[in-house]
C-alpha cells in the first residue's frame, strides 16, 4: 500500500538524520557554539547545590575568557563522577582538597595533614595520572555531623566524641556512599569508635537529610558546614577536634589535557576571591531564596570583578 | 511558577529539547527493529513463546540498572546520552517485537488465505496485505512505547543525563516545588504530544478504520 | 558481570538491615500497598463507567494519561510537597496502578456481549445479581490482564522510592551507584527482573483459577 511505504521511507529518513545529527542534540549544550571545538572545557558537578553553584561559577568565569564551555551538572557523588573525569566525559570540577585526599588515599587521609597547606601538597601526590589542580581558594565547606539543639542538649553533645557512649542509640542520615566512605561510617568508627544504631541513605547534606533531622527522623545528620539551614534553624554543628574532617579548601580539579594559561587564569581569578563568608552568601541566595544558580554566578563574577 | 519559567525559561528549554531526542530515537530505532524481530515470531511459530518470555524479563529490568550497565557493556563513556538511547531501545524493541508478532498473528486467517489465493507470495502478502491489517494493534502498542519512554527518559537524571528529569532532580535538591512541577507537566503535555501524532498517522496510513466505528 | 554481592551469603540473611530478602519484603510491601489502593480506588470507578456508559471518555484516555506521568518527578515532587515518608511514594505508586485498572475494567465491562445480560435479567436476576454473578465474572479476563499489567508496572518504578529514602530493591540500585559497586547494582537488576516474571507467573497462575473455564482460551495474554 502507497500509504505504509511512505510512511516506511520517512521513518528511514528520520532515523538516518537523527543518526546523522548524533553528536549536537545529545550533547548537553547550553551555549549554541559547536560542541567539537577543541577548546570545548566540559564542567562537571557533584549532586548538591554548592557545587552546582561554584561550577557555574567556573563556568562563566571562562566563557568571560572567551573559552567554550559545556555543562554536565549534578552528576552524582564523588564515586560516579571521579570515574567521568578519568574517561574524559568531563574535563573539570570543583572538588573539596581534604575530602577529595581522602577519597584517593586507601584508608583516609595520612596522619597529622589537617592544614590547608598540608592537604594540598598531600593532594597533588595523591592525584591520578592526567589530572591536576589548581590554586586552592580560602573558602572551605566540610562536612559535618549536626544535631538539633534539643538533641544537643539531651545527651549534652558537643563534640563528635560526645557520641560515642550514645551513638549505639541513634540514627544517622547522610548520603548513601557514606556507608563505604572513610569520611563517612568507616571514619567514625575508626578514628572516634563511633558507631551508629542505623543508617539512613538520605541524600549527601541535600533537603532529605535536612528535613529529616528537622523532623527526628534521624538523630544525626551530615549537613555541610556552607548550609543556611544550619543557621535558620538553629541547628548544632559537632566539633571535630580529632580532625577526621581535614581541610576542605574549594579547588578546581582539571584534567591536564584541558588545561592551558586562560583556563588557569580564569579560575585562579575565581579562587582567589572566593572565602568562606561570601559562598556562603551567595549559597543562601541559591538555597534560600530559590534563585537561579546562572544568576546568582553572574552575580558573584561581577561583585568580584571577574566579569 | 511563572517567576520559575520567566527566569529559567532557557534551563527549561534545553531540557525539553534533550528530552524529546532521547525520548524518540529510540523508538523510532526501536521501531525498526521490532518489525522483523516480531515477524519472527510469527514466520516461525516455534519462536513465538521464548520471544514473549524474553521480552517480558527484558522489561521487566529496572531502568536505572540498565543505564548504569550499559556503559560497562557498550565501552562508552559513563555520562554518554548514548546510553540511555541504547537502554530505551531496548526496551522499546521489548514492547514492540511483541506486539508486532501479536498483531500479526491478529489478521484474520481468511485474509491471508485469499491474499495467497490472488496470487501474493509471501513477502508481498506481508508488505502489502498482513503489515496494513495488523497496523492498528502495532501502532497502539507504539503509542505505549513512545509514551512509556518519555517517562523513563527523566529517570536517567539520577546519573545525570536525562533532559527534563533534570528540572526533577535540581528541584529535589532545593527542596523547591516550581522547577519539577514544570518538569511534570512538561513530561506529561510532551507524552501527549507525541500520542495524538501517533493517533494522526494511524489515521492516515489505515484509513479504512475510520469508517470501522472504533478505531483504537 | 561481577555476580559477587548477588551471592555472598550475608546479603541474604533474614535478620540482618539492608539484607536482600528484607528489601525484597519491603519492596512487594509498598508494591502490594500500591496495588491495593490504587484498585479499591479504580475498580469500581471503571465498572461503573462501563456498566452506565457515562464518562468512557475518562476511562479510554486514563490509560494512556497515567502512563505519561513521569514517576520519578511524581515522586519527587510528593516528597518536596509532604516531606520523607511512606505516603508520597505511596501516592506516586497509587497514581500508577490506577490507569490501567480503571481501562480495563471498563474495557472488560463493555466487551460483554449485552445478550448475555439480557439473558440474565430475563431469567429473573435482580440488578445486584446480574453484577456479581454475570458482569463481574465475565469481565474477570480482561480486569486480571489490566491488574497484572498494573502489578509489573508497579514491582519495576518501585525501585525509585530509594530515592527519596525509602528502603526497596532500588536501594541497591542507588546505594551500589552511590558508592561505585556495580556488583551492587546487577543484584539490584537482577533480583528485580526474577521479582517480576515470579509475579507474573504466580498472576497467571491466578488468573487462571479465578477465571471461569468457560472462558480461558480469551483470557490467555
Amino acid at each position: 500500500m502507497k500509504h505504509i511505504r511512505v510512511f516506511a521511507a520517512l521513518a528511514a529518513m528520520v532515523t538516518l538524520a537523527a543518526c546523522g545529527a548524533n553528536n549536537d542534540p545529545l550533547s548537553n549544550d547550553t551555549d549554541s557554539g559547536s560542541s567539537n571545538a577543541p577548546s570545548a572545557v566540559t564542567i562537571g558537578s557533584a549532586n548538591f547545590a554548592e557545587s552546582e553553584l561554584l561550577a557555574e561559577i567556573y563556568a562563566q568565569a571562562l566563557e568571560a575568557k572567551q573559552v567554550q564551555v559545556k555543562r554536565q551538572f549534578n552528576i552524582g557523588a564523588r564515586e560516579l563522577y571521579l570515574k567521568a573525569l578519568q574517561d574524559g566525559s568531563i574535563d573539570l570540577l570543583p572538588e573539596y582538597n581534604g575530602a577529595l585526599l581522602s577519597a584517593l588515599s586507601k584508608g583516609g587521609a595520612p596522619e597529622g595533614v589537617s592544614s590547608p597547606e598540608d592537604v594540598l601538597a598531600a593532594l597533588k601526590k595523591a592525584l591520578p595520572a592526567g589530572t591536576e589542580v589548581l590554586d586552592q581558594s580560602a573558602a572551605e565547606d566540610k562536612d559535618t555531623l549536626t544535631v538539633t539543639q534539643q538533641t544537643a542538649a539531651k545527651y549534652n553533645l558537643k563534640t563528635i566524641d560526645d557520641l560515642k557512649p550514645v551513638a549505639g542509640t541513634l540514627s544517622i542520615g547522610a548520603g548513601p556512599e557514606w556507608q563505604e566512605r572513610y569520611q563517612g561510617l568507616k571514619g567514625l568508627d575508626a578514628v572516634y569508635g563511633v558507631k551508629f544504631k542505623t543508617f539512613k541513605p538520605l541524600d549527601a547534606g541535600g533537603p532529605l537529610t535536612v528535613n529529616a533531622l528537622l523532623k527526628g527522623q534521624i538523630d544525626v545528620g551530615n549537613i555541610f558546614s556552607t548550609d543556611s539551614a544550619i543557621k535558620t534553624n538553629n541547628l548544632v554543628v559537632l566539633a571535630d577536634p580529632r580532625n577526621l574532617y581535614l581541610a576542605e579548601n574549594v579547588l578546581p580539579l582539571i584534567r591536564s589535557e584541558a588545561n592551558n594559561p586562560t583556563v588557569s587564569g580564569a579560575l585562579n581569578a575565581v579562587s582567589a576571591k572566593l572565602t568562606t563568608e561570601n559562598l556562603t552568601t551567595y549559597l543562601a541566595k541559591v538555597q534560600v531564596d530559590k534563585q537561579d544558580t546562572a544568576a546568582v554566578a553572574k552575580a558573584f563574577l561581577t561583585d568580584n570583578g571577574l566579569a | 511558577m511563572t517567576t520559575y519559567l520567566s527566569n529559567n525559561w532557557e534551563t527549561v528549554l534545553t531540557a525539553l529539547r534533550q528530552h524529546i531526542w532521547l525520548a524518540l530515537l529510540p523508538v523510532v530505532v526501536g521501531f525498526v527493529v521490532a518489525l522483523p524481530v516480531g515477524y519472527l515470531g510469527v514466520r516461525f511459530p516455534w519462536l513465538y513463546h521464548p520471544l514473549v518470555n524474553t521480552c517480558g524479563v527484558l522489561y521487566s529490568i529496572p531502568s536505572l540498572a540498565l543505564f548504569v550497565f550499559l556503559p560497562v557493556v557498550l565501552g562508552t563513556k559513563i555520562l554518554s546520552p548514548l546510553n540511555i538511547v541504547v537502554a530505551l531501545t531496548i526496551y522499546t524493541v521489548a514492547l514492540l517485537a511483541r506486539t508486532v508478532a501479536d498483531g500479526l498473528r491478529s489478521v484474520d486467517p481468511l485474509v491471508v488465505q485469499s491474499a495467497t489465493a490472488m496470487g501474493y507470495r509471501r513477502t508481498r502478502r506481508l508488505v502489502d496485505v498482513e503489515l496494513p491489517v495488523a497496523l492498528p494493534v502495532i501502532l497502539a502498542g507504539l503509542r505505549v512505547a513512545t509514551v512509556a519512554n518519555i517517562s523513563l527518559v527523566s529517570v536517567g537524571a539520577l546519573i545525570g543525563v536525562g533532559g527534563l528529569g533534570q528540572l526533577f532532580t535540581r528541584g529535589f535538591q532545593l527542596f523547591y516545588v516550581e522547577p519539577i512541577l514544570v518538569g511534570v507537566i512538561l513530561s506529561v503535555l510532551l507524552a501527549g504530544a507525541a500520542d495524538l501524532v501517533i493517533v494522526l498517522i494511524q489515521r492516515l496510513v489505515t484509513p479504512w478504520t475510520r469508517f470501522q466505528g472504533g478505531a483504537a | 558481570m561481577n555476580l559477587s554481592y548477588l551471592f555472598d551469603p550475608a546479603h541474604w540473611s533474614l535478620t540482618a538491615d539492608g539484607s536482600i530478602p528484607q528489601l525484597i519484603l519491603s519492596h512487594l510491601y509498598y508494591s502490594a500497598l500500591a496495588l491495593l489502593i490504587g484498585t479499591v480506588i479504580a475498580l469500581p470507578i471503571g465498572l461503573w463507567i462501563g456498566h452506565t456508559g457515562r464518562g468512557s471518555f475518562i476511562a479510554i484516555n486514563a490509560g494512556n494519561a497515567g502512563r505519561s506521568l513521569p514517576t520519578l518527578g511524581l515522586l519527587m515532587l510528593m516528597v518536596t510537597l509532604l516531606g520523607l515518608g511512606l505516603l508520597p511514594v505511596l501516592i506516586a505508586l497509587t497514581m500508577l496502578v490506577i490507569p490501567p485498572v480503571l481501562t480495563s475494567a471498563y474495557a472488560g465491562v463493555r466487551a460483554i456481549d449485552q445478550r448475555v445480560v439480557d439473558a440474565a435479567k430475563g431469567v429473573g436476576m435482580r440488578p445486584r445479581q446480574v453484577l456479581t454473578k454475570v458482569e463481574l465474572p465475565l469481565a474477570l479476563p480482561v480486569m486480571m490482564s489490566g491488574f497484572r499489567s498494573a502489578a509489573l508496572q508497579v514491582v519495576a518504578t518501585a525501585t525509585v522510592a530509594a530515592a527519596v529514602g525509602l528502603n526497596g530493591l532500588g536501594r541497591l540500585l542507588i546505594d551500589g551507584l552511590a558508592v561505585n559497586d556495580y556488583s551492587r547494582v546487577l543484584a539490584g537488576a537482577i533480583v528485580v527482573a526474577v521479582l517480576a516474571v515470579v509475579l507474573d507467573l504466580v498472576l497467571a497462575f491466578a488468573q487462571r483459577r479465578i477465571v471461569s473455564p468457560g472462558l480461558r482460551e480469551r483470557s490467555s495474554r
